[in-house]
């Protein structure tokens, strides 16, 4: 079966860096992947040429066998790709009604485009904000802000880079359970490195180590792999001896 | 509802005009008619860089380029056709092209937001010494000779459409000059609240996440780039009918003042602009009676006044008041 979106030997070099090195990666239909790694791992790179930011120098990137590598970030996004940076990329001075209402906009006319924002807005409980000047919201509704924007065009993948970040305890529990949501009707590819997190969503998950792939397994075996310890989670600390008194 | 708002401003700005196309030409003398009309022909030179700079997020230091480029074109239109009329489409046509080949370049070619300003401000200085030097006599278009440093004096006015013996009078020009203005005021207001306008405008919020919607940043840039070129060809041409063309017409100093007047008026509002053109150029041309001061320094003054008292800009500050006085 062709893989929804998949990556040969996808390469990006700096200068002499090379930030992504060989990386093949195939995610299907309706899929849950986790990308993770250390920092500098390349994992944001990789990101970025998913998302047509960067050009890979070399290999190819394939959405449902269609070789679509060097295709600018529009032209990915209209293939029905949502995707969420890392840093919130939001129209801050829309409110997020205008903002989300964008985004559905390109497909359905305005009447319809506002009510899917809407129900997109509510789907992440921020519904009461709608009104709100983006700009002036805290970090953890710009974040939920900006996944309604990714969700409420419906893309057939979801690509999150590090969704989680800044958010509190309450809101990373509320988008856990909101991707285990989206993923019954999409495939998703989050980009993270909070393991509570991951553990959370506990999906396949494939581990990045200088830019390389190391590990690509499910969460339980990737999460007791001790490669994974050695890179990523470090060893676990030695049980101390309990000297009874 | 917002729809609604939209629709009656425009209709307010074209009764405006209507009400100021059929007054001033009653109580103005011939000079001031003549004046008047120059500054209507800057407020909206003044509006196109309003669309693209305030909307756009385009920061076009050569606006002037295209102004001098729909005054030059069309007196050599106008001097080599038999019917003025026929003169204007041409003289939307080539600044509105030279926009577009240019902002292709711009856009396409990945340039950032300082060297765009840099490119323009050059394209502009590049014209300006170019047709200084065309003061020989191979330098013509046809029948139009394009003068060097004293321009084109015999540039014809526009006529009465099918009737090249019967020039149209300044007063007639003043009136075409305002509606052209009301007209391309709403039209503006119009484009902003289409989906095109609202693209844009998300555009100026951030590229990165209008691109990642799915919106082609490049293709929106260039196309509101080309109908502010084309807005600024206009104002050149309604110069060009009640002045001259002439190489200052690409000049640093108009380049710089089109800035100044959107800064005083409000970037990122349309009536902003238009206010600040006619105010600025009001105050230039009263400071230019004065023999012991130079004109430019007292609109640098203004401007560094404006922007430390007013950074927003006239109208939102007016706005601003405005509402806090209303109960």
């Amino acid at each position: 079966m062709t893989a929804l979106l998949a990556t040969e030997g996808l390469t990006m070099r700096f200068g002499g860096v090379v930030a992504v090195d060989n990386v093949s990666l195939a995610v299907s239909e309706r899929e849950l992947r986790c990308l993770i790694g250390p920092n500098g791992a390349g994992k944001s790179t990789f990101f970025r040429c998913l998302t047509g930011q960067y050009r890979p120098t070399a290999g190819r990137i394939l959405w449902r066998g269609r070789d679509i590598t060097g295709l600018e970030p529009h032209a990915i996004a209209r293939l029905g790709i949502g995707i969420k940076t890392q840093v919130p990329s939001l129209f801050d001075g829309l409110t997020a009604i205008e903002g989300v209402t964008l985004a559905v906009r390109r497909k359905h006319g305005e009447r319809e485009a506002r009510r899917r924002a809407m129900a997109a807005l509510e789907r992440l409980g921020i519904g009461a904000l709608s009104g709100a000047l983006v700009g002036l919201l805290a970090h953890g509704q710009r974040q939920l802000v900006e996944l309604a924007t990714v969700v409420a065009p419906e893309p057939d993948l979801i690509i999150l880079d590090e969704p989680t970040a800044g958010m509190s305890a309450e809101e990373t529990a509320g988008t856990a359970a909101l991707i285990r949501e989206m993923n019954r009707d999409h495939a998703v590819i989050v980009v993270e490195h909070d393991m509570q997190f991951i553990r959370a969503i506990a999906s396949g998950i494939t581990v990045f180590h200088q830019g390389r792939v190391l590990v690509e397994d499910c969460a339980a075996k990737v999460l007791a792999d001790p490669r994974v310890h050695d890179v990523y989670l470090g060893r676990p600390p030695t049980p101390q001896v309990v000297v009874p008194a | 509802m917002e729809d609604r708002r939209t629709l009656l401003q425009a209709v307010l700005a074209l009764l405006a005009g209507g009400v100021a196309a059929w007054w001033l030409p009653q109580v103005l003398e011939l000079f001031a008619i003549i004046n008047a009309t120059v500054y209507v022909a800057m407020a909206l030179l003044a509006l196109s860089l309003a669309l693209v700079w305030g909307f756009g997020g385009i920061l076009c230091f050569g606006q002037a380029a295209f102004f001098g480029l729909g005054g030059y074109a069309y007196a050599v239109a106008a001097l080599n056709l038999p019917d003025t009329t026929y003169a204007i489409p041409i003289a939307l046509g080539v600044p509105m092209l030279a926009a577009a080949a240019l902002g292709y370049v711009m856009f396409y070619g990945k340039v950032s937001d300082v060297y765009m300003g840099v490119i323009t401000l050059t394209v502009t200085l590049i014209l300006f010494n170019f047709i200084n030097s065309t003061a020989g006599e191979e330098w013509r278009i046809g029948a139009a000779p394009l003068g060097g440093f004293n321009g084109i004096p015999s540039t014809p006015p526009l006529n009465m459409p099918g009737d090249p013996g019967t020039a149209l009078t300044p007063e007639q020009i003043f009136v075409i000059a305002v509606a052209c203005l009301a007209g391309c005021y709403a039209a503006c207001k119009l484009i902003l609240r289409s989906h095109f306008g609202r693209v844009v405008t998300a555009i100026r919020e951030n590229e990165l996440r209008a691109a990642l919607l799915g919106y082609n940043v490049r293709l929106h840039k260039l196309a509101i780039f080309a109908i502010g070129g084309l807005m600024a060809g206009l104002a050149g041409m309604l110069f060009a009918n009640c002045v001259f063309v002439s190489p200052t017409m690409f000049s640093l100093a108009y380049s710089g003042q089109v800035i100044i007047w959107v800064m005083v008026g409000g970037v990122g509002t349309l009536l902003g602009p238009i206010i600040g053109a006619m105010l600025l150029q009001a105050l230039t041309a009263w400071a230019g009676t004065l023999p012991e001061v130079n004109p430019n320094l007292i609109l640098g003054l203004v401007l560094v006044v404006a922007v430390l008292a007013i950074p927003r800009g006239l109208q939102p500050t007016m706005a601003t008041l405005l509402r806090r006085r209303a109960p």
